[in-house]
Order: C-alpha cells, then sequence, then structure tokens
C-alpha cells in the first residue's frame, strides 16, 4: 500500500483520501441491510397483527430488547477487542441477590442502586483480573465465572425468593418519563449514544478496534493493551448492574435463576449487529438496529400468538443468513473478478 | 439482496398463514404454560379446547415461553395484554416476579387465574390447585412406602430448586413423613426438569446409596429420566420409582417394573376447569371473593379460602391394572 502511494506520488497523480464516499460506504453496509431487515419486520407485523401499531403496545414491547441491549453495548466493545464475557447474565443473578439481600436489612433505593452496580463493576474487575492478570482466555474464565456467580445466588437464595423492593425502586424498571416512554427505553437510547460516542469518536475507541485487529502491533503501537482490556470487563459489568438494576425492579423479585440464558441472547444481538466475533469490527448503530429487529420478532410474533421455538427458529435463521449473506456475496463477487 | 427479498416474502407469508381471524363477541381465553411443548400442558390444553367447546363461543390460545423462566412468561403476558383477550389462565413459573406484568393485565380489564403453579395474591383474582398440597405430600410418600413393608431408604428427585409447587409437595411429604416408620428420606436432588441432568442425578442417587430402595419424583421429566436410569442399570425390581407422572410417558417403566405405581391428577381436568372459571369470571357470572364457590361445568365448584385459592380434586393412582386404559389419553 505504502508503496502504491509513493509511486503515485511520484508520477504526480491526486491521491483520494478514501476508495469509497461515505454514501457508498454506508450503501455497502452492513447496518443498511440490517435496517432493511429491520423496517421490514416492522411492516410486516403491522399488517400482520391489528394491534401491532398501538404506542403502549410498542412501547411494551420495548422491555423485550432494553435491558439486554444495554449488556449488548458494553459487550460489542468487548469481543471488537477480541474477548468475551459469557458471565453477563449471573453476574444480573448476583447483583440482584446482593439488592435483595440489601432489601432485606432496610437499605433505601438509592444505596440499593449503587449496590446493584457496585456488585455489578466488582463481578467485571473479578474478570479482568483473571484474564489480563493471568493471560487466561476470557471464554474460559467467563464460563467458570458464569457458574460461579450464579452459584453464590443459589447458595444465598436456594428457593426462597427476595421481594419486598421499596415502592420507588419500581420506577427503573416499570416507570415512564414521559408518555409511553419508560425509563428503560430512555436509558437505552441515552446509552446507546454514549456507547457510539465512546467507540466511534474516542482515542478508546480507536484502541479497541486496533487491539482487536492486532493485540501484537497495538502493544508495539504504545497501546496499553492489558489497560484497555481490563477496563472493558469493568465496563460490560458495571452494565450488567445496570440490567440488574432494571430487570429487578421491573420483576420485584429475585431469584437464583434471574436472566438464565441471557448471555447468549446478548451475543446473538451483538453478532446480529454486525459485530465480528473474531474481533477488529462492527458498530453501535448495528447493535441498535439488531436489538430493535430482535425485540420486534418477539413481539410480533408474540402477537400472533406463534409458539416460542418458533421465534428461536426465526432469530435463528435470521442470524445465519445475515452472517453468511455477505461472505457468501463476496466470494461469488471474488470468483466473479477472477 | 434478492436472497432478501426472499427472506421478507417468506416472513410475510408465515405470518399471513399464522394470522388467525379476528372475532368480535367470542371470548378469548390465553392459557398460558411454563413451557410448550411438555406433555403434561398439551393435555391441559385438550381440556380446554373441551370446556371452548361445550361454551361454544371461547376461543383459546394455548401459548407459553420455550423455557421456563419468568422473563420468558412476562414477554408472553406483554403480548396477551397488547391483544386485549378478555382471560389469561396461567401456570406461573416464578409466582413474584409475574406480579407486575399480570397487575398491568388486570388493570386493563383482563381476568386472571392461575392454575397448577400459583401466582401470590397481588397477581391474580384465584388460584386453581390440581389438588391439595398436604393431599400430594402424603400421596407421594404413600407411594413409595406402600411397596417397602419393612421399611428402607428413598430419595428425592425434584425439578427446579426454585420451583413453587415441587418445594410445597415435598415440604408437605416432610410434615407427614412419620407416619410412615422405617422409611427414611436420605436426599433431595434437582434435575431442573430436564431429561438429561434428572438422568444423570438419578445415577448419582444410585452410586451413592447403594442401599436405596425407591426414589420420588414429584414431576413428570424426573420421574422418566429416574425410571430410565433404574433400568439401565439393571435394578427395576430393587429400586422402586415413583411420584408424579404421565400415563403415557410411564407405560413402559410400569411394564418394565422399574416403577410399580405413580400419581397425577388429570391435567386434561385442570386444562378444562381453569378455562371454565376464567370464563365464568370474565363473563361476570361469578366473582372471586373467600367463601365463593364457582362453577367450573363437569368438575363441580370450586370453593375459595381466604387466599382465594381452591383445590380441584384428590391425586389418582396408575398402576399394572390400569394404565393401559390411560396411556393414549395423555
Amino acid at each position: 500500500m505504502s508503496n502504491a502511494e509513493a509511486n503515485s506520488q511520484a508520477t504526480g497523480r491526486r491521491i483520494p483520501d478514501r476508495l469509497r464516499t461515505p454514501l457508498q460506504r454506508f450503501l455497502a453496509s452492513w447496518e443498511l441491510l440490517l435496517l432493511v431487515v429491520a423496517i421490514g419486520v416492522f411492516v410486516v407485523n403491522s399488517f400482520a397483527s391489528p394491534y401491532f401499531l398501538d404506542p403502549w403496545n410498542l412501547s411494551d414491547a420495548t422491555f423485550n430488547f432494553t435491558e439486554k441491549a444495554l449488556i449488548a453495548f458494553a459487550m460489542a466493545l468487548l469481543i471488537i477487542s477480541g474477548e468475551i464475557d459469557l458471565s453477563v447474565a449471573s453476574i444480573i443473578a448476583l447483583a440482584s441477590t446482593a439488592m435483595g439481600f440489601a432489601v432485606q436489612m432496610g437499605v433505601d433505593t438509592s444505596l440499593l442502586v449503587l449496590i446493584g452496580l457496585g456488585v455489578g463493576l466488582a463481578c467485571g474487575a473479578f474478570n479482568g483480573f483473571l484474564v489480563t492478570g493471568f493471560g487466561l482466555p476470557s471464554i474460559v474464565v467467563t464460563i467458570g465465572t458464569m457458574s460461579l456467580f450464579r452459584g453464590v445466588s443459589y447458595i444465598v437464595l436456594g428457593d426462597k425468593a427476595y421481594t419486598g423492593y421499596p415502592a420507588d425502586f419500581a420506577y427503573f424498571g416499570q416507570g415512564y418519563v414521559w408518555w409511553v416512554i419508560s425509563f428503560e427505553f430512555l436509558l437505552f437510547a441515552v446509552m446507546a449514544l454514549l456507547f457510539a460516542i465512546l467507540l466511534h469518536k474516542t482515542n478508546f475507541g480507536r484502541a479497541v478496534y486496533v487491539i482487536g485487529n492486532n493485540p501484537v502491533g497495538a502493544l508495539f503501537s504504545g497501546i496499553r493493551v492489558k489497560r484497555v482490556k481490563f477496563a472493558l470487563f469493568l465496563l460490560t459489568g458495571l452494565m450488567s448492574g445496570v440490567a440488574a438494576v432494571c430487570l429487578t425492579s421491573r420483576l420485584g423479585a429475585t431469584r437464583p435463576s434471574i436472566a438464565f440464558g441471557w448471555e447468549l441472547e446478548v451475543v446473538t444481538m451483538v453478532v446480529l449487529g454486525g459485530i465480528n466475533i473474531l474481533g477488529g469490527s462492527g458498530t453501535i448503530p448495528g447493535v441498535v438496529i439488531a436489538a430493535f429487529v430482535m425485540g420486534m420478532v418477539t413481539f410480533g410474533f408474540g402477537l400472533l400468538n406463534v409458539p416460542g421455538i418458533v421465534m428461536s427458529i426465526f432469530i435463528g435463521l435470521l442470524l445465519i443468513a445475515v452472517i453468511a449473506l455477505p461472505r457468501i456475496a463476496r466470494h461469488i463477487l471474488a470468483r466473479r473478478k477472477a | 439482496m434478492k436472497l432478501f427479498k426472499s427472506l421478507l416474502a417468506a416472513t410475510a407469508v408465515a405470518a399471513v398463514c399464522i394470522a388467525g381471524p379476528a372475532q368480535a363477541e367470542t371470548k378469548r381465553i390465553a392459557l398460558v404454560v411454563k413451557a410448550l411443548g411438555i406433555g403434561f400442558f398439551e393435555a391441559a390444553a385438550k381440556g380446554a379446547e373441551e370446556a371452548a367447546k361445550e361454551l361454544g363461543d371461547v376461543e383459546i390460545i394455548y401459548t407459553g415461553p420455550t423455557d421456563t423462566t419468568a422473563e420468558g412468561q412476562i414477554e408472553v403476558i406483554n403480548a396477551l395484554i397488547a391483544q386485549k383477550v378478555d382471560a389469561i389462565a396461567i401456570s406461573a413459573n416464578d409466582q413474584d416476579a409475574l406480579v407486575p406484568a399480570l397487575k398491568k393485565a388486570m388493570q386493563r380489564g383482563i381476568t386472571v387465574v392461575s392454575w397448577d403453579s400459583g401466582v401470590a395474591p397481588d397477581g391474580r383474582q384465584l388460584h386453581l390447585n390440581p389438588s391439595s398440597n398436604p393431599l400430594i405430600g402424603n400421596m407421594i410418600i404413600k407411594l413409595a412406602a406402600d411397596h417397602l413393608p419393612d421399611g428402607g431408604d428413598v430419595a428425592v428427585l425434584s425439578a427446579s430448586a426454585t420451583a413453587t409447587n415441587q418445594n410445597t409437595w415435598i415440604e408437605e411429604m416432610n410434615k407427614v413423613k412419620d407416619n410412615y416408620p422405617g422409611i427414611n428420606v436420605v436426599a433431595t436432588v434437582y434435575g431442573d426438569d430436564l431429561a438429561d441432568k434428572s438422568y444423570r442425578e438419578a445415577q448419582g442417587l444410585m452410586q451413592t446409596y447403594p442401599d436405596l430402595k425407591a426414589i420420588i419424583a414429584p414431576t413428570s421429566v424426573g420421574i422418566v429420566a429416574a425410571a430410565q436410569a433404574v433400568s439401565d442399570a439393571e435394578k427395576a425390581g430393587q429400586i422402586n420409582v415413583t411420584g408424579l407422572g404421565l400415563p403415557s410417558e410411564m407405560a413402559g417403566h410400569i411394564d418394565s417394573g422399574a416403577s410399580k405405581s405413580f400419581a397425577i391428577w388429570n391435567p386434561i381436568d385442570l386444562g378444562y376447569s381453569a378455562t371454565m372459571l376464567a370464563y365464568n369470571l370474565a363473563a361476570g357470572n361469578a366473582e372471586a371473593k373467600p367463601g365463593a364457590e364457582i362453577p367450573m361445568g363437569r368438575m363441580g365448584a370450586l370453593k375459595l379460602d381466604d387466599n382465594n385459592e381452591g383445590a380441584m380434586a384428590d391425586p389418582f393412582v396408575y398402576d399394572s391394572s390400569n394404565i393401559d386404559d390411560f396411556k393414549d389419553i395423555f
């Protein structure tokens, strides 16, 4: 590349600073593909059920994805950097259990939220320490902590449940900011914006991409790889804590089985959003659209009383199709050129 | 892009096929179960359809999540609220976590009853117990004791550690176990209502307690897995697997001797009664309050206690004498 540039400079030709215009890039992008799917799902749903286009129903539908999406934003950064955290759902269980325990001690709402976030942060720090401190593979570490965190909840709670959360605590999962805009949805929108800025507009975000593409190269170019990765685990833990506050508030109760199986749904959302599971590429807008697609598909099918297993099959097929299509297309194009 | 178009087209076609006609006058009653694909609940749905046929102007929506989680059921409840169904009859995965969602349903004028596995009083108008918990707790240990005149070690293989009903039954069983001298309950393990996990837990019990004489599994998934584990270990006849199960799934194990007898209420009757109760409340024929007696068709009437709960009937024992009559039904 640099040779070619040097050559063209020598001959005095004008060099474009980018190969394609932003519009061209957008037209060929994953996000546009997803957006088409999202609009398609929305249109199909509107025709298929007379109940879909109702502001309150759509507002209810957002609860299907907001909490998972909050974690997915942080998970997206983590996966771009080449790591993964499969313990997120178990962090929710542990954070929720800690909050439930605190309620029995008579703790008030603001401290409850701090406890939820604090436990999330501590769990993230634990994961980050094991991965960056000992150089262990994150998939192994977090499969371990997945059992560990939820295991602690089971030991504390057994077959019991913590209930009796203060009335004002219900606001985080059941409250509305304005008309049909729930607190959770507002939080989702604000976090989407913050994470988009963090990933796409800051040095930290650039470092995340560089680490995912070439960790050794990143190290030699002066990026503190371990510190960045540790920060990403902290962030994922913190967002799991935020999700724990919202979900616990929405359910009004804590059992050790809370949020069971969510880690895979979060990873599905991230991958559907166009984040390369091997690290190095992907965008936050992609994850936002993927969250809407998953939420609208499950809600739309729910309105038609389609059995849940059919929904799972559809999400699975969508994931495979969306991932396979661009690769197949690229393969065919490459062959034609050759 | 072409593939995408066909994908969208396929979705549209599927959606149009699935979308049923929207009736104006019929009462739509949703039967929400813990998870789809469980024989017990499929049988309950049959009972609900029977009640709908008898009532005439009722449409049954049989639905539930793919796995037994409260979060999954809340998504289903939200979708039902959005459709403005007339009544929800639910077997709950979590008695507390569903309360906010079901409260919202009631605020929007939907009748809510729970059946089989209950919801806390705030989240429903009444709860239909298939039988009374003390009777079931007594029945499961009696089934084991009947075939152990000299006593012996027995173990319990339950569903998940958070399952409301299994925990209640085991509690009731422990209250009356002194009435069965010589019967020694050595352990309680959890198979999470998963066939493979229940199977491994049953194997573990046989290895840990060589003198084990009976396994009590008060869950339709656990009892089949335990009976299979006993058969595979060639211990049929030595270890009696009993508890609560479905005749169709247990017929083979009754024949092989791995299980001498087991009990269950009739899930068809349960789905039928839940539908009748939901209909009568939604139609304004009855009001759910302590002491009320609410008619449920051929099953008589449900008498509500102070918590607005009532029991449908006694559990029924199945053994080699009657299994053939029931195995094709559910």
